[in-house]
């Protein structure tokens, strides 16, 4: 197994690109390694990214926000800043494992692993993040909706690295939220889960996206669900129609963490649950 | 004089005190050496093999490509394990575990092993092992098992217990009954008849500590492993029987030990190390995943119990009954059997009658699980017995009391009791703060009781003085929850010195007479028995030796405050001698001074327990948080406080666990879908609230100091105080272990819908 740790993106792209072998990209490790570690990954390559000073960096400017590859949940929590305009996706990372794996893991880690269950990406989704792909020739902005295409499966190409995540400018009346279903109270995996974002106007839902998590191969944006919030003060009725859309677009599977009955059953009271948080945080009443 | 083993009201200095353990301070820096931590020159890395079918034909093992790999010192399968075992079908089925014999009897179960130089090599080795299988039909659950047309796990399974003897194999290995008098006209005097029938899932005893040995067997025929286990004499008589060789010669170890709740009283895979050293002529470390600790070691039994109570208006029981269906896994135990005669202990009742089925299935070898059966049959008993006081609108704790067991009670399943603690502990419940806790929206209180047998057992222990005046205590039983601090508490008691002048320390196999598991909360009971009486022993000797220091008589000395003192007005001027003036002058009156006993420790005093429980449920999600909950138990006496208090919360917490989330998932294939502490669901610390105590000491009339055994019967009441606890905040009864969500959000709804 060869280690290579590049100062840029494209260079890490061109390790990529050049190995004949299993290559893969090593952030936070709180996936490969424990992969490595119990044999179902064997590498010929790893490339370190953290060595890339664009990886680390969370920048801000005039269209929004820009957080680099590497950076950690806890030092996403740690920002004031992203903390007051997206909580919901700030709290839907560190909602990962421990404060240890907090430590190491990373948002963009935790989208490539593709796991249909993975924390921060409905909030993202929700959010209209978008990914910054740099590949050994070209660089291009994907919605993150696009990236993940099935359990552990993406749409990068081979010599494709995510460089940074950008998060929209936010206006004043929005809030977002991510909520998720696990059995315990932390060091688990969400069985369902659901993040919401919304705008409000003279104390209406002006724009919504609502996604979950969980239920079906990848994280599934649910515009019947938007829907069902927007031009309303998020009403009960409102409020059990989001619920019922949400539910309606659940195509989970029976395993050892839930059932397909409990997950569309959850779905929708999770979703209900953020929605408030959201319609709380955006100022509504 | 000497070993009377009887109780005697005794004011303590030391016993009683909380303090600090002597184990502690290696443990919490790291220092302390657990079963993976030892080093021998020459190791090498063991791995096993592992059988990814629950059931199945090993039609051939070809291991050639492997042993020819470089690196590679042994590879072994079940040829390597010949039958020495004599026609003994149980120390057959411990080999037969450690390494399958044609069959693969579960996911998981060994089949054939490798020593390499390193681990890379070792799993390269594993690969290049080809096993030929054929799939053969496989059953898991306990119920589908015991049906006629339901694969036969073992073909040598001839149900005992009934009459006549059946002709053909089954899963069912034994069918036991216990009770008194007639449960028919019993419930036919009943004004209300409860019956009701209860799952539980299989959970395992999360150890956080993996199996791990280091052996090393010499070319001279003799042996040594170091090994993480409850019992290590066992360990080395099994291994010894298992690989013919003289058990003096084979020296076993034991290791600091992570945990073992009892999953550490069985031998997994120790001989298939002793066997790869033996080949490899290299010591070889073997030490299990927690995938293999999951597939291939220690869960309890799942089990399916019907249940049936019958009370009069007034609240008195006139019968019970129970038929309890518990899982072995693929070798035949008694885990049903212990259910039936666990399920009523805490009453006293005219007419009972209990049935306990052990049946085989395709899931790994069932072991001892801290009470091991007592949860499950409790769970059922205590669920029915609160349904009986709604139904008779009774209050559950007075209707527990009408029926309570107390001395004189003949028990449920045979003897007769002294005086036992089932009562106290309900009265404590009674008056505890806990039960006027005000409670809000969606929160419920429930209680439940449980009893444990306890053990006491073969036992062996030394004490030297050292010539400061210092004690070495040496015990041979295994230090799971504090002993060595306990057991240093008693000697000191006896000597009349401080703790601190002890130090305990648990012996090597070659050091010490045989001394039975630490199993059935016998440590502190037997191993406290006999340093008593080997504290009492040494006392003799230095009461000799001060006698001769003197120039008087022994008969004129006594033993007082930690010294000798000269009795009777002709030796007035004498000063006492301390122990440490005797232990310096020793030398010169006849060498060390030692005391020694060793006991089989008879009756260990039976243990009670009432548990509360408050809880917050979810109705939206079917999440359950357990918000306070009291643990109330006798403990006989109390050694060492702290460590009683801690076995009785960790007992609640595994039991909370289980109540909730713990579970064996299998898929339809019939192997085990959640090997690992992710989706196998232990309890993490903000998922527990506080765990209060109440320590109540009703002294056990066999034990000198009154000790009767705690460790395990915390394990018993939570599942259905739990049960209890959910059906009174949302009012659905659960009547399946675990409590997750998905099952609670489903009884919700029905209820909702009808």
């Amino acid at each position: 197994m060869r280690y290579e740790a590049p100062k840029t993106t494209k260079e890490a792209a061109t390790f990529l690109k050049k190995e004949k072998g299993a290559a893969f990209i090593l952030a936070g490790g709180t996936d490969l390694l424990v992969k490595m570690k119990l044999g179902l990954s064997e590498p010929d390559l790893v490339v370190d990214i953290k060595k890339i000073p664009a990886m680390n960096a969370i920048s801000h400017s005039a269209t929004g926000s820009k957080i680099g590859g590497a950076v950690s949940g806890a030092e996403l929590g740690e920002h004031k800043g992203l903390c007051k305009t997206w909580p919901g996706v700030v709290e839907a990372t560190n909602l990962i494992g421990s404060d240890q794996i907090q430590s190491r893991a990373t948002m963009v880690g935790n989208l490539c692993n593709a796991s249909p269950a993975a924390d921060s990406v409905p909030a993202m989704i929700a959010a209209g993040a978008k990914a910054i792909v740099v590949g050994s020739t070209k660089r291009r902005t994907v919605p993150i909706e696009k990236i993940v295409t099935g359990p552990g499966q993406t749409s990068l190409a081979d010599d494709e690295v995510i460089e940074a995540i950008t998060l929209p400018k936010r206006g004043k009346k929005a809030g977002d939220a991510y909520l998720r279903f696990i059995p315990r109270t932390e060091m688990d995996i969400a069985v369902v889960s659901a993040g919401v974002n919304l705008t409000l106007e003279r104390g209406v839902v002006k724009t919504a996206r609502i996604c979950l998590g969980a239920v079906a191969p990848t994280a599934i944006l649910v515009p019947a669900a938007a829907k069902a919030i927007i031009g309303t003060k998020l009403d009960d009725e409102a409020l059990e129609k989001l619920a019922a859309a949400c539910s309606a677009a659940c195509n989970p599977i029976d395993d050892k963490r839930g059932t397909i009955e409990y997950r569309v059953r959850v779905a929708g009271v999770l979703a209900k649950r953020a929605a408030k948080i959201a319609f709380q945080r955006a100022g509504g009443v | 004089m000497g070993n009377d083993t009887s109780y005697t009201d005794q004011k303590f200095e030391q016993v009683g005190r909380r303090v600090r353990r002597p184990d502690g301070v290696d443990k919490v820096t790291g220092r302390a050496k657990y079963g993976a931590d030892a080093y021998a020159p020459g190791q090498l890395v063991g791995l096993i093999l592992r059988s990814p079918h629950a059931h199945a034909r090993i039609k051939k093992i070809d291991i050639s490509k492997a042993e020819k790999l470089p690196g590679v010192k042994a590879v072994v399968t079940c040829e390597d394990l010949p039958d020495l075992t004599g026609g003994n079908r149980g120390m057959m089925d411990i080999l037969e575990n450690c390494m399958a014999r044609g069959r693969a009897l579960y996911d998981g179960h060994a089949v054939a092993a490798v020593a390499a130089v390193d681990k890379t090599i070792a799993k390269q080795a594993l690969k290049l092992i080809k096993v030929t299988y054929e799939k053969l039909p496989h059953v898991t659950d306990v119920d589908e098992a015991m049906e006629a047309d339901a694969p036969v796990v073992q073909d040598f399974v001839f149900t005992s217990g009934v009459e006549p003897k059946p002709t053909k194999p089954s899963n069912v290995s034994g069918i036991s009954q216990f009770g008194h008098g007639d449960v028919d006209a019993g419930f036919a005097e009943a004004d209300v008849i409860v019956e009701k029938s209860y799952k539980t899932e299989q959970t395992h005893q999360g150890y956080i500590e993996p199996h791990a040995c280091l052996a090393n067997m010499s070319s001279d025929g003799s042996g040594e492993l170091w090994v993480t286990t409850q019992g290590h004499f066992v360990f080395r008589n099994v291994c010894s029987t298992l690989l013919g060789i003289d058990i003096a010669k084979l020296k076993v170890t034991a290791s600091e030990i992570g945990g073992g709740f009892g999953g550490k009283t069985h031998v997994w895979m120790e001989p298939v190390a002793l066997v790869l050293s033996r080949k490899a002529n290299r010591p070889v470390k073997l030490v299990m995943t927690r995938d293999e600790v999951f597939k291939a070691s220690g869960p309890t039994c799942s089990t399916s119990i019907d249940v049936k109570i019958g009370a009069k208006k007034d609240g008195t029981i006139t019968a019970a009954s129970a038929s309890l269906r518990y899982q072995n896994g693929a070798f035949p135990a008694n885990w049903g059997m212990i259910g039936a005669m666990t399920a009523y202990a805490c009453y006293d009742l005219k007419n009972v009658k209990t049935v306990g089925y052990d049946v085989l299935v395709n899931r790994p070898k069932v072991a001892a699980y801290r009470a091991p059966s007592a949860p499950m049959a409790a769970f059922g008993v205590e669920s029915t017995m609160d349904l009986m006081a709604g139904k008779l609108g009774m209050d559950p704790v007075e209707f527990r009391i009408k029926n309570a067991a107390k001395e004189g009670t003949r028990a449920s399943y045979g003897p007769v009791y002294g005086p036992i603690g089932i009562g106290p502990t309900l009265e404590a419940v009674k008056k505890h703060p806990h039960m006027r806790a005000k409670l809000k929206k969606n929160q419920g209180r429930g209680m439940a009781c449980g009893f444990w047998f306890n053990f006491g057992g073969q036992t062996c222990t030394d004490l030297n003085i050292g010539i400061d005046g210092t004690v070495s205590l040496t015990v041979g039983t295994i230090d799971v929850g504090g002993s060595r601090a306990s057991l240093s508490l008693i000697a000191a008691e006896e000597l009349g010195i401080d703790y601190e002048q002890v130090k305990a320390s648990v012996a090597d196999t070659a050091s010490l007479g045989h001394n039975d598991m630490t199993e059935g909360s016998r440590g502190t009971f037997s191993s406290g028995m006999a340093t008593i009486f080997a504290a009492r022993n040494a006392v003799e000797v230095m009461k000799g030796r001060a006698a001769k220091m003197w120039d008087i008589p022994v008969e004129d000395v006594v033993w007082e405050n930690g010294g000798a003192k000269a009795t009777g007005k002709a030796h007035s001027n004498l000063p006492p001698l301390t122990l440490k003036e005797i232990a310096a002058k020793s030398p010169q009156t006849g060498g060390p001074i030692a005391g020694h006993n060793e006991t089989v420790a008879d009756n260990a005093g039976v243990s009670f327990a009432s548990h509360i429980c408050d809880v917050e449920v979810d109705p939206e999600t079917g999440s359950t948080r357990v918000i306070r909950y009291t643990v109330i138990q006798d403990a006989g006496k109390a050694i060492h406080p702290d460590y009683v208090e801690g076995q009785f919360q960790g007992g609640a917490a595994q039991g909370i666990g289980w109540a909730l989330n713990e579970e064996y998932i299998y898929g339809k294939d019939g192997t085990l879908q959640n090997p690992g502490f992710l989706d196998y669901r232990i309890p993490v610390c903000s998922d527990l609230p506080f765990i209060d105590t109440e320590i109540l000491e009703i002294p056990n009339p066999n034990h000198p100091y009154g000790v009767r055994g705690v460790g395990e019967t915390s394990i018993v009441p939570p599942l259905a105080a739990i049960g209890n606890a959910v059906s009174n905040a949302v009012g659905v009864r659960l009547n399946h272990i675990p409590m997750s969500p998905p099952r609670i959000l489903k009884a919700l709804d029905e209820q909702a819908g009808g």
